[in-house]
């Protein structure tokens, strides 16, 4: 039944150019490099997805009967660093974004493809460090290593996962090296930055955070371990050192960080909610400036997670302020997005559930961010699962309902194969309710005042978390859905035609999947991003003629 | 499974009601926000879904819009900030004449210290209405004092003191919790807050085995180390005259000027090279590793008590139980 | 020049997805100028925290700094202020497509860096000689400073701390020396092979310009590390 479906000759594309391991390990194709991403960060995914799992099935009785105080302890610091530095970070610049920058611009490959390929080698190095890490004993310090109890308390293995984080940070820096510069030269005749999709902008900002922010962290982690392995006195208060500092460093990346997860979905949802509203973007220069905004306020408000600290008040008053500066570009955006959408023309696809879902989780998890930067709850709901709630809905319901969108969105391109539509749908529909049962009761856990990071908790919280623990089996089953019909439509889907969506941009200007240069000649870029004006809708559920 | 399921902390103190106020305000602002958004996709979605015979119009911005949804969330994000930070400085700001119970922190555990004497480990019982303040450190690495019911959370350092305080308006028993992740046990680490009516905590503080007041203690040990010889109260000693120091401005040899809080005092002791009082000279040795935290708790309690008109009489009356220990 | 794609083509050092070899040099040097950002974050972070504690213990820094040699460093700084010369000297001869001359400079700056990491060395042996290294054996006498009879005691652990700043800052801008004598090497070898011409030198002015970040980095250095006191 599938060969039946394939033409005899299949067009030459990316795919089938070259057949073998080699031709993937050593390729510099910017979209054979994406996939090489998308394979390892959906493994990290899964892996952290499986400490998550843990993580609540521990959590359904207040004792500590699962597993130890130190295996918990270490399974959320393992969750929350392959999660943050090993999925979110890189899932959509270096999946989607390594695919679709070059094409976008009408590039036949990031200026640097050879330094692209070293990205993903580093990022493996990492990876394999995490893991090796993880299998002899793991670290249990919570993702944040905070000194003193990091750099002279735990025994872990704080040096190996330092490390790992540190090869996986030069993997970052080095993909958004590679952006700014393909996005600065490597542009097609016509396409000015006025005409710049808004996934390009979004790129651009996460990439101008990744090249300023990495390398703190990077000096930050070599202090660390410079203080375990030298007895260095860098931040030890025995020595008069100041663990605050180590704070102070830390979040200073790690803060912006969010933002590198959280823009490239903005991104996405910008190429969603346009093509299936057939409709331009609704202001379209305050949706691209406030990607940069968001990029520049986001290095300001880095103190805001040290409210109760030991900060001195006049410097939290001012990274309150800031914090919801910061807020107001994503405020922007959501409110355009929502205003694109009127007097659209709107069809329910699978990307588009994704991206009401996205509304709808961004908003309430950028709300309750107000609940945090105000400086007088903060200091009751600070270091509880309120937290804990409000950054997975960012994370999880932001970043990751995009990304679903934007793979459901590009898959016919990525594969040159459609994706089941009903199951797509289905497991939106899932990842929706299973995200609201799991996180929203946090948010209640939170107020009442569940510190995070509890192995064992007073019984008056269990209803809660049994709610939570139920909703994440229910997320567990709409993550892997979506792994399975792609890898079933990759030999048995219908065959993609090269604009399924009838969408505007070049990566639909070019076949699916694409030729291994991307375009036959280069294009030459003559109309506006989002011109859906002057695409005809032609579906088959009957359009305007 | 009838464990009581609540859906709102405890509110036990004078802050608690303050907060939860914010607390509910902002809820009905980001409820009405979501609302606003939900409704918008949600009938946009419906109203101009994809039909036959209807078409896209496209528009392209509206600069007076993006004015209005960029500056009425501005105002109330402004609103909110001000509200927060007014909080913020009451949370910060202990009140004068508070009760002074100082915290030493460590893994897994809390040891608590009244000004009378009295030491707990893991619970700390508190009169009704009365404003406390706690003085906390930590022998080893962060941990964070949190009291749920009274709103008040606050990171507890080691070599240095933090700050919090709190006035409990309800008795009862509390959680308290160790909110700063801290190793292997750092769910263990916790306790009550028992809040008594005053004649109850004044029954308890005289039962039991009440040790020293802490400015006694303090005073004993600022003998024993020689401290007096250098700090003495009148105007010939090698050292700065302590009495009357806490809280004032203190001129530096660098010029700088500061005020003479628990830390500067906490630092001077283990590092008094650094902060040296203007017109003295850097002469007196470090303390560091000498003494302990307890023990240094107890030599700052001495010195804030030589500030304190009222407790003078403390520590005059501590003279003569001093010179009999040190018989 | 750009519209004579047929020209340009014929350069074998033209990669496939730029149009012409003015792109392709653009590109190489804003990546290059954009990694020198990432460079500056790198070592800012460390050069923040030094000046915070800096502030914190002037007097213990001041003195800590005081047993650093400072003819040494001065030394050193002249040596990379040198080296900086000869590489731009081997850019300017990589331009003219002066190859034996490009050579010659190229290994200059290589002896340069070499001395500099030598007289380094030098300078660790005698921290770790006068236990200055921190750790459980260090220890710390200051030695008198002239015109300040009444020195305050050093707080040893401040001294540490310093000594800790200054271990891994120099330490941190050794490993780029190293890293920068690597490249240097490697790029000898193909200069020597006739790689670089006039109208293909990108990797030598890259590489160019990450030796001179890495002395500007020193000439930050020298002064904060080594040269507290004289402005105290």
């Amino acid at each position: 039944m599938a060969t039946a479906t394939l033409p005899v000759t299949e067009r030459e594309n990316y795919l089938n150019k070259e057949y073998g391991i080699r031709s993937w390990l050593f390729t510099i194709d910017h979209k054979r490099i994406a996939l090489l991403y998308l394979l390892s960060v959906t493994f990290f995914f899964f892996i952290g997805g499986l400490f998550a799992l843990l993580i609540r099935l521990e959590l359904l009785t207040p004792a500590g009967d699962l597993v130890q105080a130190d295996t918990y302890n270490k399974l959320f610091t393992m969750h929350g660093m392959v999660m943050v530095f090993f999925f979110l970070i890189p899932v959509v610049p270096a999946t989607l974004g390594n695919f679709l920058v070059p094409i976008m611009i009408g590039a036949k490959d990031l200026a640097f493809p050879r330094i692209n390929l070293m990205s993903w080698y580093l990022y493996v190095i990492g990876g394999i460090l995490i893991m090796h890490c993880m299998l002899t004993g793991g670290v249990d310090t919570g993702w944040t290593f905070y000194t003193p109890y990091s750099t002279a308390f735990t025994n872990t293995k704080i040096i190996e996962a330092g490390l790992a984080v540190f090869v996986a940070g030069f993997s970052s820096i080095f993909t958004g090296l590679n952006f700014i510069v393909t996005v600065h030269r490597m542009r097609a005749p016509g396409m000015t930055w006025g005409r710049l999709p808004l996934f390009i902008w979004a790129n651009y900002a996460t990439s101008i955070i990744m090249i300023l922010g990495t390398p703190v962290v990077a000096i930050t982690i070599i202090l660390v371990a410079a203080e375990r392995l030298f007895h260095l006195g860098i931040f030890d208060p025995k020595l008069g050192g100041d663990p605050l500092l180590f704070q102070h460093l830390f979040w200073f990346y790690s803060h912006p960080a969010v933002y590198i997860m959280i823009l490239p979905s903005m991104g996405i949802i910008s190429e969603i909610i346009t093509c299936f509203s057939r409709k331009r973007i609704f202001g379209y220069k305050f949706v691209a400036l406030s990607s940069v905004a968001i990029a520049v306020l986001g290095f300001l408000v880095w103190a805001h997670h040290m409210f109760v600290a030991g900060m001195s008040v006049y410097a939290a008053l001012i990274f309150s302020f800031l914090s919801y500066m910061v807020a107001v570009p994503s405020a922007i955006k959501v409110f355009n997005w929502t205003a694109t959408m009127y007097k659209g023309s709107i069809s329910y696809t699978t990307p588009m559930l994704y991206a009401f879902g996205f509304l709808g989780l961004f908003t309430i998890g950028g709300l309750t961010g107000l609940f945090l930067a105000s400086l007088g709850i903060d200091v009751h709901v600070t270091d509880t699962y309120f937290v804990v709630a409000h950054f997975h809905y960012i994370m999880v319901g932001g970043v990751l309902m995009g990304y679903l969108g934007g793979m459901h969105f590009w898959w016919p391109k990525i594969s040159g194969r459609m994706y089941p539509e009903g199951w797509g749908r289905l497991a939106a529909l899932i990842v929706f309710i299973g995200f609201n049962l799991t996180f929203f009761p946090q948010f209640i856990l939170g107020y009442v005042g569940m510190p995070r990071r509890y192995w064992q908790y007073s019984p008056e919280f269990q209803v809660l978390n049994v709610l939570s623990t139920a909703g994440s089996t229910i997320l567990g089953v709409g993550y892997l859905l979506p792994m399975i019909y792609f890898l079933w439509s990759m030999r048995y889907g219908k065959q993609a035609p090269d604009n399924p969506w009838n969408a505007a941009g070049l990566e639909w200007k070019t076949s699916s999947p694409p030729t291994t240069f991307n375009f036959d000649e280069t294009p030459v870029v003559d109309f506006e991003a989002y011109d859906y004006e002057n695409i005809k809708d032609t579906d088959d559920d009957g359009g305007a003629h | 499974m009838v464990y009581n399921f609540p859906l709102w902390p405890d509110r036990a103190s004078a802050m608690a009601g303050n907060v939860d106020a914010l607390y509910i305000f902002l809820l009905v602002v980001s409820g009405l926000m979501s609302a606003l958004i939900f409704t918008l996709v949600l009938v946009f979605a419906a109203r101009f879904r994809k039909r036959p015979g209807h078409e896209a119009e496209q528009i392209e911005g509206s600069l007076p819009l993006e004015l209005t949804w960029s500056i009425i969330p501005m105002g109330v994000f402004l609103v909110v900030f001000v509200w927060g930070a007014v909080l913020y400085f009451q949370e910060r700001t202990p009140p004068q004449g508070a009760m002074e119970v100082y915290v030493v922190a460590k893994q897994w555990m809390w040891k608590l210290e009244h000004p009378e004497g009295q030491r707990e480990i893991n619970s700390l019982h508190v009169p009704v209405g009365r404003d406390v303040k706690l003085i906390m450190t930590s022998q080893d690495v962060i941990h964070s004092f949190y009291v749920p019911a009274f709103r008040i959370k606050q990171d507890v350092l080691p070599g240095r003191y933090t700050v919090a305080w709190f006035r409990a308006t309800r008795p009862g028993t509390y959680h308290l919790f160790c909110a700063e992740y801290c190793g292997t046990q750092h769910s263990l680490m916790g306790g009550e807050v028992v809040v008594m009516e005053p004649s109850q905590y004044a029954a308890w503080l005289s039962g039991g085995n009440s040790g020293q007041p802490l400015t006694v203690t303090g005073q004993r040990l600022f003998a024993e180390l020689g401290c007096s010889t250098c700090h003495r109260s009148d105007t010939q000693g090698r050292g700065p005259n302590l009495v009357g120091v806490f809280g004032r401005q203190v001129l530096l040899e660098d010029g700088r000027t500061l005020t003479a809080d628990e830390n500067y005092l906490r630092e001077s002791i283990v590092s008094p090279g650094s902060k040296v009082v203007s017109g003295f000279k850097p002469i007196m040795p470090t303390f560091q590793g000498m003494v302990s935290d307890e023990q240094l708790n107890a030599l700052v309690a001495y010195v804030k008590s030589l500030s304190q008109p009222a407790s003078k009489s403390v520590a005059a009356a501590g003279t003569q139980p001093q010179t009999q220990q040190v018989q | 020049m750009s519209d004579s794609p047929a020209v340009t083509a014929h350069n074998p050092e033209l990669r496939h997805h730029f149009a012409d070899m003015a792109q392709q040099k653009d590109a190489a040097s804003l990546g290059m100028w954009l990694f020198l950002v990432t460079e500056i974050m790198f070592f800012g972070g460390m050069f923040c925290a030094y000046l915070i504690y800096r502030l914190q213990h002037f007097n213990d820094f001041a003195a800590a700094s005081q047993s650093l040699d400072i003819t040494l460093g001065a030394i050193n700084t002249a040596v990379l202020i040198g080296s900086s010369l000869t590489v731009v000297l081997a850019v300017n001869a990589a331009q003219r497509g002066k190859r034996k001359l490009l050579v010659f400079y190229l290994v200059a700056t290589i002896v340069l860096g070499c001395t500099f990491l030598g007289i380094k060395a030098k300078e660790y042996t005698q921290k770790f000689e006068e236990h200055h290294v921190p750790g459980p054996t260090f220890h710390f006498i200051p030695t008198r400073m002239a015109g300040h009879p009444e020195q305050p005691p050093i707080d040893e652990r401040h001294a540490e701390m310093f000594f800790s700043l200054y271990f891994v800052m120099t330490g941190m801008h050794a490993v780029h020396m190293i890293i920068g004598v690597g490249l240097f090497s490697v790029l000898t070898f193909q200069s020597w092979k006739g790689r670089y011409s006039a109208g293909y030198y990108t990797p030598i002015e890259n590489a160019g310009l990450y030796w001179h970040f890495v002395d500007v980095v020193w000439i930050y250095l020298f002064p904060l590390l080594y040269l507290i006191s004289l402005h105290g």
